[in-house]
């Protein structure tokens, strides 16, 4: 057993943070630094920086695009571009349909999906949850019918996160009303141009718009963009939920916003001394580090298998669990640490010279605290993913 | 031992809860926080009428002469109501202000007030100080035979909206120090008072105030000059009692909005309320409520007793109403699922409520380290 990073790891860190450094545009970092919203412009310029790099997918088998460096590679990797303050790449068109394209889909389609993935000229969103179908997915609605070649579409999508920024959707849809609910669910990609879809934002309680209904009203797919089979749709979504488990527990993020926080903790005042010196304030970031490192060495842990061989299984849901919790935790001390000025929440008016109001990104913190909630919600909440590990992994 | 409203305070309960359910749906509310004063004017006229901004002013000024109990059940429902109008500032604080420090001529403000024509604001809080109250960099330094006050107070509730301010500043001794501290009614439109309005995260209206060489005379002053520090913790303790009723409110909304929602959600193709785990979850939010509520009663029953049975109550009522707010909020969205982070549910806005909550006059830590050291 050893703790330490090779040579070649080490080496391999120097080389990204020297590229990240030197390629990363300021006023993007900036917004990042500050928890700003980011434009959809941001997103792309920095993927189409790493791309030229060769470096956007670094997830994906070499023969498609991908780096072909180990798993440790790729968290050191997402380490150096959250602690530059990169903007997280979206994980639509990378992480998740990508993967289910090179896997499953025809050589026509790798073909026309893949180069315009890895050169970001698509933006992807996924039409997964619907009204009904959050928690219990395979429940979901949206009819596809047979037209000819085509499917028509019909249905309503919700908490499609970016869908606003989407050209592309990946969705699925119900092709067989008699199947069982697993069995009549297929995977077809659809184009936001088509008529019929309507976008609609829905503003999440920290006052930011990112997520989305998305109503299909007789939208025309052709049928050339199924992937895969008709009615193994739900094969190709467990493949994805399960696909891309590096990022999931989110400790570089985590990890910066430690950084931050004791920055933050360092500059404001408790019982006239600096904050971070308070005992109270101490015992909380202590005990939250703590629990980050220990998530940190256990994710190594769980990569350190995938690299010999054995894939992440159910226990995959651990590190979503505890990584959206102490993400919370985080984010929740330095809105504690801000006193009153967790209370002021005006977006700056473009334009303002006036000064902040308290520490310069009191905003940003509340408003991600805010969102925050969703991260025990999203993705599998965290009682699903207790349900999974009690099932999956201690056979309860 | 009585925990059951009188007569009277029955009355008056039903009469909240019956103006609440008439004129203060979460649409209405929705409409309100949005225009440029974020309360109605017209609402405000209206608990005048009712007798709600009064109901603790004593008799002899212009009120019905009520107390804490009174006042409690105003407040718990407007938390049930959201209700953004500035009760807890002018009715709550400034009431207190002006009939614990005022000298006659200052009280005879209190029967304005009762009739709802008359707003204040607390101009306490400082950059520097966190929850601090006697951490007071502001001053005002004699000046002639008045003052003149320097400083900036920060996150000050209802400021564009007083007719008064009522400002903490120091009239001698140094930053820290828990003497030399005085309490000013100074006029909101004096020449040098500058604000800077905005928004709160839970939609009410607030600003930093800054003082640049204000003029006061020797009768501005409100209270006993050098020695105010026990009139402010007394009245921030009757602050924190009343929000621990206010918080109480939000409270019992989130919980029963949780339960209605989670009795109707349906997956796998049963109520998710079915569920063991959600249950449990449920239940803990019950406990964490209840327990919030008997200290609210305790707070607000103890707000007469000496300094410091008082403060010591007080004290542990914000720890748990803050540790209770919290874990309520938090899981009324967890159990809400995508539902609860739309801002177009009140979910959200309560959680919102009750985290500005934790924050006035003091967080759960801080009030838990007060606790230990009485």
């Amino acid at each position: 057993m050893n703790l330490d990073y090779s040579a070649d790891d080490e080496k391999f860190r120097a080389e990204v943070r020297g590229f990240v450094r030197a390629n990363l545009p300021p006023a993007i970092a900036a917004k990042v630094a500050t928890l700003e919203h980011l434009a959809k412009d941001d997103y792309v310029a920095w993927q189409k920086i790493l791309h030229r790099q060769g470096w956007v997918a670094p997830n994906w088998p070499r023969e498609y695009g991908g780096t072909g460096w180990t798993p440790t590679q790729r968290y050191i990797f997402d380490e150096e571009c959250c602690l530059a303050d990169a903007p997280h790449l979206s994980p639509f068109g990378l992480s998740m349909v990508g993967p289910v394209i090179y896997t499953f889909a025809t050589p026509e389609q790798k073909a026309k999906y893949l180069p315009r993935i890895l050169a970001s000229d698509d933006w992807w969103c996924q039409g997964y949850s619907e009204p009904g179908s959050g928690s219990d997915l395979a429940s979901l609605k949206t009819r596809a019918e047979s037209d000819g070649d085509h499917y028509v579409v019909n249905g309503h999508k919700i908490w499609t996160t970016q869908a606003h920024f989407a050209n592309m959707m990946f969705c699925l849809v119900r092709t067989d009303p008699a199947a069982k609910p697993q069995e009549g669910i297929s995977f077809i990609l659809i184009d936001m141009a088509t008529p019929g879809i309507t976008v609609r934002p829905i503003v999440t309680i920290d006052e930011g718009h990112s997520i989305n209904e998305v109503f299909l009203d007789n939208v025309r797919v052709p049928k050339a963009n199924l992937i895969g089979k008709e009615g193994r749709g739900w094969t190709y979504a467990k493949f994805l939920l399960g696909n891309e488990r590096t990022g999931i527990a989110a400790v570089a993020d985590s990890k910066r916003r430690v950084l931050r926080l004791k920055e933050l903790a360092r500059g404001e005042l408790c019982d006239g001394r600096p904050l971070i010196d308070d005992g109270t304030f101490r015992d909380k970031l202590a005990a939250v580090e703590i629990d980050l490192m220990s998530l940190e060495y256990t994710n190594l842990r769980v990569l350190a298998d995938e690299q010999g061989g054995r894939g992440p299984g159910p226990e995959a849901s651990m590190l979503k669990i505890k990584g959206s919790e102490i993400q919370q935790t985080i984010n929740e001390l330095a809105v504690e640490a801000l006193g009153y000025y967790a209370s002021p929440y005006e977006m700056p008016q473009p334009g303002s010279n006036l000064p902040p109001l308290g520490p310069a990104n009191a905003r940003g913190l509340v408003g991600t605290h805010l969102y925050l909630r969703a991260a025990t919600i999203y993705g599998g909440s965290n009682e699903i993913q207790r349900n999974v590990i009690a099932k999956m992994v201690l056979g309860l | 031992m009585d925990f059951q409203y009188n007569d009277e305070q029955k009355l008056l309960a039903d009469s909240v809860e019956r103006w609440l359910r008439e004129k203060y749906s979460f649409e209405t509310w929705r409409k309100l926080v949005a225009t440029e004063q974020g309360f109605a004017p017209a609402n405000w006229a209206e608990m005048a009428e009712l007798g709600w901004l009064g109901v603790a002013v004593p008799e002899g000024m212009g009120g019905l002469g009520g107390g804490a109990v009174e006042q409690m059940i105003i407040m718990e429902g407007l938390g049930w109501g959201l209700v953004a109008e500035p009760y807890l500032w002018t009715a709550v604080v400034g009431k207190s202000l002006l009939e614990l420090a005022g000298n006659p001529a200052q009280q005879a403000l209190l029967a304005g007030l009762a009739e709802g024509k008359l707003q204040l604001a607390f101009a306490f809080a400082e950059p520097q100080a966190r929850y601090d109250l006697h951490d007071v960099a502001t001053t005002a330094k004699a000046d002639g035979a008045g003052f003149m006050l320097s400083g900036k107070k920060i996150v000050v509730g209802n400021a564009a909206t007083a007719d008064w301010l009522v400002v903490v500043a120091r009239t001698s001794g140094d930053q820290r120090d828990k003497s030399g501290i005085s309490l000013f009614l100074v006029a909101a439109n004096a020449p040098g008072v500058q604000r800077r309005d905005y928004r709160t995260v839970d939609h009410r209206r607030a600003s930093d105030v800054t003082f640049d060489g204000v003029t006061l005379g020797a009768d501005d002053v409100l209270g006993p000059k050098d020695a105010a520090l026990p009139i402010v913790e007394e009245v921030a303790d009757r602050a924190m009692a009343a929000m621990c009723a206010e918080a109480v409110g939000c409270m019992t909304v989130l919980h029963r909005d949780t339960l209605a929602y989670t009795k109707q959600r349906k997956q796998f193709g049963r109520a998710i309320a079915d569920f063991q785990v959600l249950q449990h979850r449920m239940v803990d939010m019950m406990i964490a409520l209840e327990q919030a509520k008997t200290m609210a009663i305790v707070a607000n029953l103890k707000l007469g007793a000496a300094p410091k049975e008082r403060a010591r109550a007080v004290a542990a009522a914000k720890v748990q109403i803050g540790r209770s707010g919290r874990f309520v909020g938090q899981q009324a969205v967890q159990l809400h699922g995508g539902m609860g982070m739309s801002d177009e549910l009140p979910v959200g806005h309560y959680m919102k409520r009750l985290m500005i909550i934790d924050t006035l006059f003091g967080s759960a830590d801080h009030h838990q380290k007060r606790f230990a050291s009485m």
